[in-house]
């Protein structure tokens, strides 16, 4: 043992203090915090476009703000909500919980993992900035579609190299990801006996690896038809701006997936825990999860029913839809088979993630009268869509990740969090979310269209029910917050297995887990692997 | 050598954080550059000599990890995953680029033509009914419809001949791949002399297909007029051509590099990984250039 052992045996003893620790960091705890801080944060910044969105919405006519602010917080909105809260929530739990779920002592890539991390608040430094440029923030929609996207003013340029710049942080952090989950595995831990979130999260990563240069390629195009003449985009030049669609949407499509697929992992973890059940079906799961995987590079162009697609085309893209339902199935019934006489207890973890099923599925049947070419015309580019995404990523992804967090804080702090108030959060979310959203279905089949800040006085009623339940949501997540705080600072001592019902290598290790944890490979007895 | 039953975490680090803020900079200074701001240059320079930095910064730090021993062997399959996996992701980006140039050949110049809908086409007769679904396009929107009259884009004489300087680039980048495996098989047998002579002959040969993809370029641009504002074809010919030289270059340097550390005696035959993570991201620049060279130059 020479000079290697001994560097690091002083990094074991003692973790870094001070500004090093964060900003230097090797350490995947350290790093998962950071991410899950940074994703909490954004999710308010998020939120209060959002807010601004339906204070506008609240009432038919202008009121608040003009037009051009309005599409402009809308754009923002998305690209903070799914860059910078959901995907980089998941990878703070990907860091924190997977090298403990599979005796790793750390990520693969410890470095590369940190730059991952601080890439984020400096590419949203980028974004953000944008609001306060001369024409501008971006207003063209997350989905960037020229020739809208190109008259952006002076935000453009920062809007695209702002994407490439996330685009090589969740880069980075999927193939470390990967390498850490086919390389790191403790002896024993096989794949087939890895928990389900590992196997999500390693899916998701060949997802982001695959399709986000996808992504890069297109904003580049964007770039250069902007700045130097080219015509990918242009027909004049013999391009075609739908070419653009289909490019961004070869992302965008497994994009959802990337959002969603993390969210199964979690709660194929907490059901089981409080069913106090092994999973239905664990390989018919891993299975799904990859089906839907592959499948998702192949249904990128029902975004674009409706933008004059060769009927064959249009037949190809909605049968491969529906056929992804069914590994969707397979999953939503699986769940529902691990609660069947189970002995459940419904502690918060637990209510986020019934709550998910039940939403999810309502988002997924949308999705599914999406899908349908012919009726797509009618629904495209309405509120309808925006009710489907919005019940699949906030109560479906959203509400996983909250359930995720309140499920493993106590392995993180130390202590239990205050239950009664989890509860409490859990059913104003709840009750709130539904109300925001529900009503926009009614809106968007009656032909309310999206990203228009004014409104046909018919739409008025649904519109003011869906902003008050929107403030409602807001206000509730503050509670949250609070319960995280407290927690942090102290309760009732976790256990180190502070679930009863709990499975999986991280609950074998003390709460809160140690600095560092399986330095050595850990033995794994046959009770560890149990899932 | 580190024991097997110890995993290895290596230490803290500035170079991720260093990296990233000059990935920043760069960014900022491109991003201000684009909008002629003030003080752009600045940044922009500041950036780039950030970006060096830290690239020789931290691949300073990795390679004297290496040398005094510190990586396992569960390390080095890591970097040897990860090399893998980030190829993987150059193949989809090279991919949106090819996606882009079919689908422009397939789709969407037969539908500029015409085609489609049965051949009642009423937008094609009104607006561009010059316009012939050729390939290289070569005809522009007529210059009466243009805005402010001029042409929209810049019409070309000729096309670069595949069986030109293309032909000869193709030779050379497939004899690189071939002086690359041979410097391989010589370093795996430990003959050092061998080693160098022949990376020497392939970073030679990379850096003979950048010069002569420089010369094709000018004379593109001064004597045949094909330029990014060609329309599509010289959209796709010099985002394709252009990221691909980027690689060669980047590759070549990475070689250059090995080149180097392969004359201070880096690698023995057993461990050279960074060797041949190169030879590897070589091949993969090699295997682009095929697609390149048959359907940009050649069908
Ligand atoms: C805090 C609760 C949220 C509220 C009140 C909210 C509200 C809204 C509203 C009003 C719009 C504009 C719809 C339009 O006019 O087109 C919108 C758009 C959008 N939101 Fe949310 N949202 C919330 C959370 C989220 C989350 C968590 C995500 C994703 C993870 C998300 C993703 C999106 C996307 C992708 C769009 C479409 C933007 C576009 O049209 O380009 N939202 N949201
Ligand atoms: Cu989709």
């Amino acid at each position: 043992m020479s000079t290697l052992t001994q560097a690091n045996d002083h990094d074991h003893d003692h973790k870094p203090t001070g500004l090093k620790r964060w900003f230097f960091s090797t350490n995947h705890k350290d790093i998962g915090t950071l991410y899950l801080i940074f994703a909490l944060t954004m999710f308010f910044v998020g939120g209060s476009m959002a807010m601004i969105i339906r204070a506008e919405l609240f009432q038919p006519g202008l009121q608040f703000v003009d037009p051009q602010f309005y599409n402009s917080m809308v754009t923002v909105h998305a690209l903070i909500m799914i860059f910078g809260a959901v995907m980089p929530a998941g990878v703070g739990l990907a860091n924190w919980m997977i090298p403990l779920m599979i005796g790793a002592p750390d990520m693969a890539l410890p470095r590369m993992n940190n730059m991952s991390f601080w890439i984020l608040p400096f590419a949203f430094a980028l974004l953000i900035s944008t609001l306060f440029m001369e024409g501008g923030g971006p207003a063209g929609g997350w989905t960037m579609y020229p020739p809208l996207v190109l008259q952006t003013g002076a935000a453009f340029p920062f809007l695209i190299l702002a994407v490439h710049f996330l685009g090589i942080s969740s880069i980075m952090g999927a193939i470390n990801i990967i390498v850490t989950v086919f390389n790191m595995r403790a002896p024993g831990m096989t794949l087939m006996k890895m928990p389900l979130f590992v196997w999500t999260w390693v899916i998701t990563s060949f997802l982001l690896v695959a399709s986000l240069p996808v992504l890069a390629g297109g904003v580049t195009m964007l770039l250069t038809d902007k700045y130097f003449g080219t015509s990918f985009f242009n027909a004049a030049g013999g391009g075609d701006p739908v070419l653009f669609q289909h490019i961004f949407w070869f992302f965008g499509h497994p994009e959802v997936y990337i959002l969603a697929l993390p969210a199964f992992g979690i709660v194929s973890q907490i059901i089981p825990a409080f069913a106090r059940k092994p999973l239905f079906g664990y390989a018919s799961m891993v299975y799904a999860t990859a089906s839907i995987a592959i499948l998702s590079f192949f249904v990128w162009a029902h975004h674009m029913f409706t933008v004059g697609l060769p009927v064959k085309g249009e037949l190809f893209f909605m049968y491969a839809t529906m056929l992804i339902a069914v590994p969707t199935g397979v999953k939503v019934f699986n769940w529902m088979a691990t609660m069947w006489k189970g002995s459940m207890t419904f502690e918060t973890p637990m209510l986020f993630s019934i709550a998910f099923v039940i939403l999810f599925t309502i988002g997924g049947f949308s999705g599914l009268m999406l899908g349908i070419t012919p009726v797509d015309f009618q629904y495209h580019d309405t509120y309808f869509v925006v009710a489907h995404f919005h019940y699949v990523l906030l109560t479906g992804a959203v509400f996983a990740l909250m359930g995720a967090v309140y499920y493993w804080l106590p392995k993180w702090t130390g202590y239990m969090y205050d239950e009664k108030l989890g509860q409490i959060h859990f059913w104003l979310s709840t009750i709130t979310a539904n109300i925001l959203f529900f009503p926009q279905h009614f809106l968007g089949l009656a032909g309310m269209p999206r990203r228009i800040p004014d409104y046909n006085v018919q739409f008025a009623d649904f519109n003011m029910i869906s902003s008050i339940g929107g403030f409602a949501y807001g206000i509730s997540q503050l509670l949250f917050v609070y319960i995280v705080i407290k927690c942090v600072l102290g309760g009732k001592k976790a256990k180190a297995l502070s679930w009863e019902g709990a499975k999986g290598l991280e609950w074998t290790v003390p709460s809160p887990a140690p600095h560092h944890t399986f330095e050595t490979p850990p033995k794994l007895t046959k009770a560890m692997l149990e899932h | 050598m580190a024991s097997k039953d110890l995993y290895y975490v290596p230490h803290g680090s500035k170079w991720p954080i260093v990296g990233t803020l000059s990935v920043f900079t760069f960014f900022l200074g491109s991003a201000m550059l684009f909008n002629h701001s003030s003080g752009a240059k600045y940044v922009f320079v500041v950036g780039i000599a950030a970006l060096v930095y830290m690239f020789i910064g931290w691949f300073s730090d990795v390679i004297s990890e290496s040398r005094a021993g510190n990586y396992n062997k569960q390390v080095d399959v890591s970097f040897r995953m990860g090399m893998g996996w980030f190829i993987l992701s150059e193949v989809m980006f090279f991919a949106a680029f090819f996606g882009a140039l079919f689908y422009a050949r397939m789709f969407s110049i037969p539908w500029l033509n015409g085609e489609g809908l049965g051949g009642v086409n009423g937008t094609h007769e009104f607006l561009w009914s010059s316009f012939e679904a050729v390939w290289p396009t070569n005809v522009m929107p007529d210059p009466s419809n243009a805005l402010g009259g001029g042409k929209a884009f810049q019409e070309f004489t000729e096309v670069i001949p595949a069986f030109g300087i293309p032909a000869i680039n193709t030779a050379i980048l497939l004899l690189s791949g071939v002086t690359v495996t041979i410097a391989h098989w010589a370093l795996k047998e430990a003959k050092r002399k061998a080693l160098i002579f022949w990376l020497f002959a392939t970073v030679a040969l990379g850096f003979f297909f950048v010069f002569l993809q420089a010369e094709e370029y000018i004379h593109a641009i001064t004597d045949l007029g094909i330029t990014p504002n060609s329309g599509i074809y010289g959209s796709t010919f010099y985002l394709l051509t252009g990221f691909h030289g980027f690689h060669v270059t980047m590759g070549a340097i990475m070689l250059a590099v090995i080149m180097f550390r392969s004359i201070n005696g880096h690698f023995s035959n057993k461990d050279h990984f960074a060797f041949e993570a190169v030879a590897w991201y070589w091949h993969f620049v090699d295997v682009v250039w095929l697609g390149l060279f048959i359907f940009v130059y050649w069908i």
